[in-house]
């Protein structure tokens, strides 16, 4: 199957990657040739196959619920961006 | 003493156990050669007074029992490290200082050693040359106009020009073993789970492994030594006892059965790859070794797998880079959608949005199954290959890359052709095997080439322990000229 410029942009969206224009040609061209070669796998008949969901011959461990870390906030602030004493502050979502 | 960083790690130990060296001389002599060497671009940043710090604090009160006693080392900069910017190569971490050690440099530094600087690699390792990390291209030693590999590209051209006596990298699709080959350097892989994922720059987590990258295999024993272990922080942490890889280090062969699949071949390969195999194949038999064919076939279908795979996780791993809780923020958004795409697309660079783009695509409704299942579905035919193959052979013998370290710029306008680099070494992290790039030889051009040793889960000892016996018996030695300073 090919990708059209609509389809591309349509998952940028979903990525939320907002892209140029100008680049969604070149764009366009560089993914329909990765899948293109994605699709050899298609040549393969694996309906009798099993998916592999992790190569780890364990499952994954459990731990008790209890809290180990903490108290924090001022590390966790640190790179934010924008803040505002305890908050990460981001732009206008309600009116 | 002639120049202590032309050494191997292990003799430098050595000459620091014995008082030959102190660790403040060792740093200061990394750190000039590291001044002098601008031009190959391999670091993103430098922790010269804190190494400095740490060298004299060990020369105060040395502990030579350790395993890397004050030796300093440079890590790739997709490890955290606390207090110390932490980029994975991208503008999208620009500014971002983890508060945090990631669980393989806190193993390195419990063992004596401290941080020279964060090693520059493509930006969140998406990359075979190094080409895609925003803090510019690395030079490889080998030459001026070659890239050192990728995505350890600063990792491996560090270890190549003597700015590091060792270091470490990730590899997720042979961002170790490449660069290794590219160098003339040794680079192992280890076992899915053998070294804790934790703290590091999350790339495809399902393949992702942090290894050493060193001169000799010797070295490559003891920072594997140093760096592996079980972790609490990782779920896919394996639990079992530390092995002492650099004890144990053996270089008899005899009787060991190796595998040579047939499918390890591409079209175009230079003769001298072909070359090169044939020739470790006759130091192995040599050796006592016993060689048998095997076959791997479903071998052309790794490197599509992988880019199913890769970006389908890679997509969810980066959808934390969102402007709000660290790293980079678009100045432009009116609103918090409009917020996210620019940082998004300001942040990340071409080859991480194309990847982030196919695995939003593969995982999207509608589309599942038909990739993302069916690349499941090949991964468990490939594990099976080798499944199948080391219920007959002890390890697995092949070319590390279908060719030698090319020219910047060379492969950039075509994204498939760049990816086709990792061939022979992408089917290993599908499978979750041990792999080990050796220095075997040079081209025509005098430009280094690897060969690769395959282990079964878990079984890095025995591959060490084949490299060792290989690179005593193997003539390469690599020569690398001073030109960059």
């Amino acid at each position: 199957m090919s990708l059209d410029k609509e389809k591309i942009k349509h998952v940028a969206r979903l990525a939320r990657i907002s892209v140029d224009e100008a680049k969604v040609e070149s764009l366009t061209k560089d993914l329909n040739s990765i899948f293109k070669f994605i699709e050899q796998l298609n040549e393969l008949d694996t309906d009798k196959v099993e998916p592999l969901t992790s190569i780890l011959n364990q499952s994954l461990r459990s731990r008790k619920d209890e809290v180990n870390d903490g108290k924090i906030r001022e590390k966790i602030l640190k790179n934010s961006p924008k803040k505002n004493e305890e908050f990460f502050v981001v732009p206008k979502v309600v009116e | 003493m002639t120049d202590i960083t032309n050494q191997s790690l292990n003799e430098i130990i050595e000459n620091v156990k014995t008082k030959k060296v102190s660790s403040m001389e060792l740093t200061k002599a990394y750190i000039k050669n590291i001044e002098s060497a601008k031009k190959l671009n391999a670091f993103v940043t430098t922790t010269f007074d804190q190494a400095i710090d740490k060298a004299k604090q060990f020369d105060n009160r040395p502990n030579f029992d350790q395993l890397l006693p004050g030796i300093p080392l440079a890590v790739k900069d997709l490890f955290c490290t606390e207090n110390t910017k932490t980029t994975a190569g991208s503008n999208i971490l620009n500014n971002f200082i983890p508060s945090y050690e990631s669980t393989v440099t806190k193993n390195l530094w419990n063992n004596g050693s401290f941080l020279l600087g964060k090693l520059n690699c493509d930006e969140f390792a998406m990359g075979s040359s190094n080409e895609t990390s925003h803090y510019g291209n690395v030079i490889n030693p080998v030459g001026d106009q070659l890239v050192p590999g990728g995505s350890s590209g600063g990792s491996s051209s560090a270890l190549a020009a003597n700015l590091t006596p060792a270091t470490i990298g990730t590899d997720t699709g042979g961002s170790i073993r490449q660069p290794a080959s590219f160098t003339g350097t040794v680079g192992l892989k280890p076992t899915y789970g053998l070294c804790s994922r934790w703290g590091i720059v999350a790339f495809a987590s399902s393949l992702d492994q942090a290894g050493p990258m060193t001169k000799t295999i010797k070295d490559c024993a003891i920072m594997l030594e140093s760096m592996s272990g079980f972790d609490e922080k990782d779920s896919t942490s394996i639990n079992k006892k530390k092995e002492k890889y650099s004890k144990n280090l053996k270089d008899n062969i005899k009787g060991l059965k190796i595998g040579i699949p047939k499918e390890y071949r591409v079209d175009n390969m230079p003769n001298e790859i072909d070359e090169l195999w044939e020739k470790g194949k006759k130091i192995l038999k040599d050796l006592g070794a016993q060689l048998i064919d095997i076959s791997l076939p479903h071998t052309k279908y790794a490197l599509p797998t992988y880019y199913i795979v890769a970006p389908a996780e890679a997509s969810s791993n980066l959808a934390r880079y969102d402007g709000v809780k660290y790293g980079y923020r678009s100045k432009q958004g009116k609103d918090l959608v409009e917020m996210y795409e620019k940082t998004r697309s300001e942040g990340f660079g071409d080859e991480v949005k194309r990847r982030i783009l196919i695995g939003t695509y593969v995982l999207s409704s509608g589309y599942y199954d038909a990739y993302y299942l069916k690349a499941q579905k090949v991964r468990q035919l490939i594990k099976k290959d080798f499944d199948d193959s080391f219920t007959k052979v002890d390890a697995i013998f092949t070319p590390s890359t279908p060719s030698s370290a090319f020219k910047i710029g060379e492969k950039t306008n075509d994204p498939v052709s760049m990816y086709l680099n990792d061939i022979f070494t992408v089917p290993v992290n599908l499978a979750g095997l041990p792999a080990l790039s050796l220095p075997a030889g040079v081209d025509k051009q005098g430009h280094p080439l690897g060969l690769q040793l395959i282990g079964k889960t878990l079984d890095e000892q025995k591959i060490l322990n084949i490299g060792f016996a290989f690179e005593k018996n193997c003539s390469f030695k690599n020569e690398i000229k001073k030109w960059w300073s």
